[in-house]
């Protein structure tokens, strides 16, 4: 569904990501594992089309994303939950949803998608007409998934989404993914927590400076030397 | 009689605020002051007087004329200029648009030469309202309402429609906002197009009793930069209240002060303001 091939990136001239591929296959939960500063959101901003790659490739269920401008990417699928939640805070709940479909333009599949992210995520509807500012970290959380796939992704991206948030509701945010990953839709994580993000996960990258030292199935990561040294202290 | 400074001073301020709100709004947005705001507003002075003078056109015929055409220029600002500089340091943007400025200023005159011109008969020419001890103008009387119904149509559509959504989302976070598959080059671009179509509404409203002449955008593109700061940068409420205390503060300070001292007046209440609240009575 997602292929990467020698993605190299990084920010004013500077590389920050070098040489990475990978792949990310329909109805997968894909885990790109790595700590602080070793690229993991400069590759998601990359494949939403925030940042240009200096090279490699990007295709995206057969199309080549690589150069297109991040608004379109949308449109072919790709949603993708920022770093920090980034709702819109000083809009409500409901607003921040719509502009989560904002590249729909049927009516009644707005309606359709708005209960079905209330049904997932049924604390949203209670505080539908709050500013968004007013939620809690959790609360933000939700809504910034919710508000991703509002647009009817393809492939949900979501990067960092424990940052800031206590243990007990990572817990929840990632039964949550889990759930709607078990529904169908591909999602591909970024994240700091190893162990939780790797345990979840059908396969997972493990990152390091910027490039792609292990790859193999959740299980596979978690039991190899290389992680338990170097995520877990063993 | 002071109820009658009062009154005019306040539908005045409404004609100032729609001024003011189109320049908080693209500050409010994409972080530029436009400073051939004022340049635009002499435009849309210039297209009535033409109007009227070449073609007899009622000052409010010429009006959406007026607005549909500064929309346009300001849209293509954006496109041809401002596009071009808006991710390069904060004073780029800035020279672009006072380089702008000089050229519209300077090529009015080199065409239609330094001249006071007047827009001597309209609709509303010569009448007046009565009420009570208070006497208005229907001239200014229309220009305040005019300038409020274009208020209104702006607050809606940026607080109601689809683009305004897109417009407020931009202008809290663009990367987050070009996630949600919006094309902020489009917004930017429409956005100054607004700015534009207030600028234009309100030029062509005050062409019926103001002279137009190249330096006639000039005063009041600078009372809009006091409204925007007094009111707050980028928050059109702030702007439509600093619009009415502007317009209030002219007409009170002329009255009792002497016309010649009304703008001591208006820079002096702004500068207590700002002293008491640097970002602005409803800023944050």
């Amino acid at each position: 569904m997602l292929k990467v091939k020698n993605l190299s990136v990084g920010y004013d001239n500077v590389p920050v990501v070098f040489d990475a591929s990978f792949e990310v296959k329909e109805g997968e939960l894909v885990s790109i594992v790595g700590s602080n500063g070793a690229g993991k959101t400069t590759i998601l901003k990359t494949l939403s089309g925030l940042l240009k790659p200096f090279s490699g490739q990007i295709e995206f269920l057969g199309r080549r994303t690589d150069r297109m401008p991040a608004h379109e990417i949308v449109k072919c699928g790709i949603a993708h939950v920022p770093e920090g939640r980034r709702v819109f805070g000083k809009m409500t709940v409901l607003d921040n949803l719509l502009l989560g479909a904002h590249t729909l333009e049927n009516q009644d599949e707005i309606a359709g998608r708005l209960k079905e992210v209330y049904d997932i995520f049924p604390r949203l509807k209670e505080r539908e007409f709050q500013k968004a500012e007013t939620l809690s970290g959790g609360e933000q959380q939700m809504l910034a998934i919710a508000r991703g796939l509002m647009s009817k992704p393809r492939l949900l991206m979501v990067d960092e989404m424990s940052l800031g948030l206590m243990p007990i509701l990572v817990d929840r945010v990632m039964e949550i993914l889990k759930e709607i990953s078990r529904q169908g839709l591909t999602v591909l994580l970024v994240e700091q927590k190893v162990q939780e993000a790797l345990e979840m996960a059908d396969r997972g990258y493990v990152l390091q400076t910027g490039r792609i030292v292990a790859e193999g199935t959740g299980k596979e990561l978690l039991e190899s030397d290389m992680v338990k040294k170097a995520y877990m202290g063993m | 009689m002071l109820l009658q400074v009062i009154a005019s001073g306040v539908l005045m301020g409404f004609v100032y605020a729609l001024v003011a709100i189109g320049l908080t709004l693209i500050w409010g947005v994409m972080d530029i002051i436009n400073f051939a705001h004022g340049e635009f507003l002499m435009i849309s002075m210039y297209t009535v007087f033409w109007m009227y003078t070449l073609l007899k056109f009622d000052p409010f015929v010429s009006l959406p004329v007026a607005a549909l055409l500064i929309f346009v220029i300001s849209y293509l600002t954006y496109k041809i200029i401002i596009k071009r500089v808006i991710d390069a340091p904060g004073l780029t943007a800035l020279l672009a648009t006072f380089g702008l400025s000089l050229f519209i200023r300077n090529l009015a005159q080199f065409l239609w030469s330094p001249d006071y011109r007047f827009v001597t008969t309209s609709l509303v020419a010569d009448k007046k309202i009565t009420m009570g001890p208070v006497i208005i103008g229907l001239p200014q009387m229309a220009a305040a309402m005019g300038s409020i119904i274009m208020t209104v149509l702006v607050f809606y559509f940026i607080q109601k429609t689809k683009t305004g959504r897109a417009i407020q989302a931009t202008a809290l976070d663009r990367d987050t906002a070009k996630l949600m598959g919006i094309d902020t080059e489009k917004v930017y671009a429409i956005t100054f197009g607004i700015s534009g179509a207030c600028v234009g509404v309100a030029g062509a409203l005050m062409a019926t009793f103001f002279p137009v002449y190249p330096e006639s955008g000039a005063l009041y593109s600078l009372l809009a930069f006091v409204i925007v700061a007094l009111g707050g940068f980028g928050n059109i409420k702030g702007a439509l209240y600093g619009g009415i205390i502007i317009g209030l503060a002219e007409a009170l300070g002329g009255f009792a002060f002497g016309t010649q001292f009304k703008y001591a007046v208006v820079f002096l209440i702004y500068l207590l303001v700002i002293q008491v609240r640097p970002k602005g009575l409803f800023g944050w």
